[in-house]
């Protein structure tokens, strides 16, 4: 059994221009000690998605509407909140990319940490207090003793960002979903920061579902990969399915239009014309269909269906074959 | 091209006072800009590489005269405009342009498009309100936006096509510098690749010189002929960007080489990471600023600062065991 599994997941948001469906009929699972990827530019749905699994979309305006998320056998839409409660930073965790506003400025850095372990376990404070000194060493804060009576603001972003971390990982969780974690963070830091997540998941045997823009961080860090347009899911598989054989026109255009250190300095980079559309005026077929340099008819009247390639390997584009 | 370079840069300076305790009181600065050289030849692009707070948007706000620099002078076709104040300022102004990170912030949310982008022509009293309006169509032709969009605001707008207008307003005075501010690092990638090829184009036609700062060391080399790689307010090593990426020298250029994450999942090299922050500019380190992280830090780094000394052809250095 998959740790996590979404079944045709339906989120809508109210808006004052009307309802407007941010993630439309994804599917994915999760596998026990995997890491997922989910990437796509800024609107595609992938952090609603993550805020969806956390039931932590904002109210009332944000909606599930349809769909199941199903994990280690529960169906989290279903759950009353106290039980929900008892999961959200438990047994899925997650780190956001700016640590600055996931950390609360006014308490010191040691208060928040143990305010985790304690809220989800019957610890006394002491050994709260021991457990997140030995959670902020884990995550490689120089003098964490001296660092847990210090505040947000005296630490560094990439400090920050590990504090974040040792928060979330504090109960020991079966999941972590973790937004855009480096995002912010300088390219140096930015490869501390995924070794170190990379190096405890791999300690702690725990799933991660990693959401970033970056192509480049999901083919270091991930086994699976679902790539995401205008809130449907464009194509999905294993990295080496989606970065050797791109079967969307999407995920090809995104994987040519990178400049890397090797392309020719000068040199015209490929483009995906057009921009995405807007969540209020969706095309009814392909949500790609208007950029989409191989679109027919059909694709602007019927939406396409999910289909395997092989194994794993899906992808929504009824041209696949042809292109 | 030229022998004379378009901009010249000279030991610049530029160093902010951090003012402390109730009394505010002067007693460190920010050595953001710590004495560096440059020039940037006509129709060339030089590209400024480094991570948050190694002065690099300083340096090009000290180029624009936005800041004043404390020392050093930066000489724009040979002359020097390092002192030059209000008036005696205006023509170099519109030779020298700026484009931003942000478009959102740096376009008046108040004026409309063509409004934004007469303005410059107004300042400069160039042209009769026709001439100047036709020359905003002709701009909105130039960087692939809809006529029609001269009269919508900036909000109304894609993040894209707002660094399009960005980039049309730098370019109305026909410029022949223009500083490239992250111009690139808040867009999605799909749109980031026609912002570059547009700005690619624009230089091509042109004859634009461009200092282009980023952080992202892929996209740098993409757009430059030769790059520059900072490091605290100071230049740590400076060549032609194959060479950077070939041949690097200094451990901190080869250590953001290495930190670049590569959209191949079947490289699985195990790469040297640096450890550490980078310290801050108001007390940097002793010696070298790079030692603390440097993986072959020796005694004399941590007492004597390196200067920039040439390596080979165009390749500077400032590292004493490169």
């Amino acid at each position: 059994m998959p740790l996590l599994e979404i079944t045709n997941l339906v989120t809508e948001f109210d808006t004052d221009e009307g309802r407007v469906r941010a993630v439309d009929q994804l599917s994915f699972t999760a596998e026990q000690g995997e890491t997922l990827g989910i990437v796509g530019e800024s609107g595609c749905g992938k952090s609603v998605t993550a805020l969806s699994i956390m039931r932590l979309l904002p109210q009332p305006m944000g909606q599930i509407v349809s769909g199941s998320i199903v994990f280690q056998g529960r169906d989290l839409t279903q759950l009353p909140l106290s039980e929900m409660q008892k999961i959200r930073g438990n047994q899925i965790s997650m780190v956001f990319q700016e640590p600055m506003t996931a950390l609360n400025p006014v308490h010191t850095i040691g208060k928040q940490i143990a305010e985790a372990l304690l809220i989800h376990n019957d610890f006394d404070v002491g050994t709260a207090i021991r457990k997140s000194i030995d959670m902020l060493d884990r995550v490689g804060i120089p003098s964490p003793d001296i660092r847990m009576g210090e505040y947000p603001h005296q630490l560094s972003g990439g400090m920050r960002q590990r504090v974040v971390i040792a928060m979330a990982l504090a109960c020991k969780p079966s999941l972590l979903i973790a937004d855009e974690p480096t995002t912010a963070l300088d390219v140096t830091i930015q490869a501390q920061i995924l070794e170190l997540l990379k190096d405890l998941q791999s300690e702690m045997g725990m799933s991660v579902i990693l959401i970033t823009h970056d192509l480049g961080v999901i083919a270091e860090t991930c086994q699976q990969v679902v790539v995401m347009y205008a809130g449907r899911v464009a194509e999905k598989g294993t990295v080496f399915d989606v970065f050797d054989n791109p079967s969307h026109p999407y995920t090809r255009g995104l994987l040519a239009s990178i400049p890397t250190l090797e392309t020719q300095p000068k040199s015209k980079l490929s483009v995906i014309e057009g921009m995405v559309p807007g969540l209020m005026d969706l095309p009814p077929g392909c949500r790609f269909e208007n950029r989409c340099p191989h679109s027919i008819d059909a694709c602007r009247l019927s939406v396409p269906q999910i289909e395997t390639i092989e194994n794993q390997h899906e992808v929504s584009c009824a041209r696949w074959q042809d292109i | 091209m030229t022998d004379s370079p378009i901009l010249e840069i000279r030991d610049l300076k530029m160093h902010f006072p951090v003012k402390e305790g109730i009394l505010l009181r002067t007693n460190k600065y920010n050595k953001a800009v710590d004495g560096v050289s440059l020039s940037i030849m006509p129709g060339e692009t030089l590209g400024l590489v480094g991570e948050s707070g190694c002065g690099k948007s300083t340096l090009g706000r000290c180029i624009t005269r936005l800041y004043d620099p404390i020392s050093g002078s930066i000489f724009f076709e040979g002359q020097d405009i390092t002192r030059l104040k209000g008036r005696a300022l205006l023509p170099f102004r519109k030779h020298i342009q700026m484009i931003f990170q942000d478009p959102m912030e740096s376009l008046n949310s108040r004026h409309t498009v063509g409004e934004i982008l007469e303005e410059p022509f107004i300042v400069q009293k160039i042209g009769d309100r026709n001439s100047r309006q036709k020359r905003v169509l002709e701009l909105l032709d130039i960087v692939g936006l809809p006529s029609r969009s001269a009269v919508r605001y900036p909000f109304e707008f894609s993040g894209g096509q707002r660094q399009r207008i960005g980039i049309a307003r730098s370019i109305a005075l026909k410029p022949k510098l223009i500083i490239c501010d992250e111009p690139v690092s808040a867009l999605d990638v799909s749109i980031q690749s026609q912002i570059l090829n547009l700005l690619i184009d624009l230089q091509k036609e042109f004859n634009l010189s461009y200092l282009f700062i980023a952080h992202d060391l892929a996209v740098v080399k993409h757009i430059s002929d030769r790059i520059v790689i900072m490091y605290l307010g100071k230049v740590v090593e400076s060549a032609e960007g194959e060479t950077v990426y070939r041949q690097p020298r200094h451990p901190y250029t080869k250590s953001l080489i290495a930190a670049i994450p590569i959209p191949d999942p079947h490289r699985k090299v195990e790469r040297q990471i640096i450890t550490g922050d980078v310290p801050s500019p108001i007390d940097p380190p002793s010696g070298c600023s790079f030692h603390p992280r440097c993986p072959i830090v020796t005694d004399r780094c941590k007492h004597e600062a390196p200067q920039l000394r040439s390596i080979q052809d165009n390749q500077f250095v400032s590292c004493h065991e490169a």
